[in-house]
């Protein structure tokens, strides 16, 4: 997105290379940098939330509307949604140098305390106090992903939708029961859905 | 698979094509990567696989670093920079030009059609993400107990998730699993 000339001088904004055309609420490198390290610090048990928080309420890089549209495009991309929404965020304000600074805010961090992490376990993981505490932790884990998935539900119930829950219900068997790779599932249901769908809203539209 | 080649080789390319396939986010992406971490290759068993799990929700940051504690325990830091590159990168361009492209025609209503058939693929895949975990973690009753309870608080509370798992921590020190 190329921003309009502004008169404003880049208050606040440490990118003495750029021109002097970006309004005080166009975040720099840096700031992109340290906003998403920020928010992923915080994220325990999803980042999204604090996102929000931070570039909608706090920053007011965008509004709640911009926003949800433009996660509404991380989530329909395959891959990590918000990993793809730091990408997507910082490249539209300073192009490919600022999606590389807010993915490296997002990962970087928590990827070291991550490694740190798995290197305890890997030294540690025997001992049988903590072998205790992640089997109790593993469950609890557990009961969370459920609770989103049942969350997630919730709207395709409301609608009845009839054909969204068959589907879900279909690729559930698939791949937790029979245990079928994923692409191979994919590649069947993808087109599948995609066409039934789209069908249904010719229908509608019709 | 060749699981004898060099273990950074076969990390990149299985969590960078696993990046274009995880359709609704890393939870989704879950019982391929066990498959993947514990049938296919044998990185580690099924306990392991519920650690890493329970680590990787315990740790700040998005849930995909769940990829940076298979790849430490294959082959250390070089192993955990590899899979977490691997699996954020191709996604991550594909965002950037998909975000570009619909910059130009932003009135199209695929993006809409795409989303809702994929919406109901996604909470299939965590659902069996779900059964896989609790295949693997819920091994007597009790723990079937905690998780169901943690599932009905994280549904019906606001409570902040890290006390939920912090409290599943305290009942498994206690050794009531």
């Amino acid at each position: 997105m190329k921003s309009p000339a502004s008169e404003s001088p880049p208050a606040a904004v440490p990118a003495p290379d750029l021109p002097a055309s970006h309004p005080p609420n166009q975040p720099g490198l840096l700031e992109l940098f340290v906003a998403f390290a920020k928010m992923s610090l915080a994220g325990f048990g999803g980042v999204l939330v604090w996102a929000r928080r931070g570039i909608v309420d706090q920053h007011r890089w965008m509004t709640a509307e911009e926003f949800n549209e433009t996660f509404a495009l991380c989530h329909f991309l395959p891959g990590p949604n918000i990993v793809n929404l730091s990408v997507v965020f910082g490249s539209r304000f300073r192009g490919v140098a600022g999606g590389i600074a807010a993915f490296a805010g997002l990962v970087g961090p928590p990827m070291v305390i991550a490694t740190i992490l798995a290197a305890l376990y890997a030294r540690y993981g025997e001992i049988d106090a903590l072998r205790r505490i992640l089997a109790g932790v593993s469950c609890a884990a557990v009961g969370l992903l459920m609770a989103v998935v049942f969350k997630m539900m919730m709207p395709l119930i409301k609608k009845r939708d009839l054909v969204g829950l068959v589907i879900l219900l279909a690729v559930f068997i698939a791949i937790g029961v029979l245990r079928l790779p994923l692409q191979t599932v994919l590649l069947v249901a993808v087109p599948l859905s995609l066409g039934i769908t789209y069908f249904l809203r010719q229908r509608v539209a019709a | 698979m060749n699981s004898d080649g060099n273990p950074i080789s076969t990390l990149v390319w299985t969590f960078g094509l696993m990046s274009l396939f995880a359709v609704g986010g890393a939870n989704s992406a879950i019982p391929e990567m066990h498959r993947i971490a514990v049938d296919v290759h044998h990185w580690m068993n099924d306990k392991q696989f519920a650690d890493i799990f329970a680590i990787s929700q315990l740790s700040p940051g998005p849930n995909v670093l769940i990829v940076t504690l298979i790849g430490y325990s294959v082959a250390g830091v070089a192993g955990a920079l590899a899979a977490t590159l691997a699996m954020c990168g191709p996604t991550a361009v594909l965002a950037y030009y998909v975000s570009r492209l619909l910059q130009r025609s932003s009135q199209s209503r695929w993006p809409a059609i795409i989303q809702a058939a994929l919406v109901p693929l996604s909470i299939g895949l965590m659902g069996a993400s779900g059964l896989i975990l609790a295949l693997t973690s819920d091994l007597s009753w009790v723990a079937g107990l905690i998780t169901a309870a943690a599932a009905v608080l994280a549904f019906a509370t606001r409570l902040n998730p890290v006390w939920i798992l912090l409290a599943g921590g305290a009942l498994g020190f206690a050794g009531v699993i």
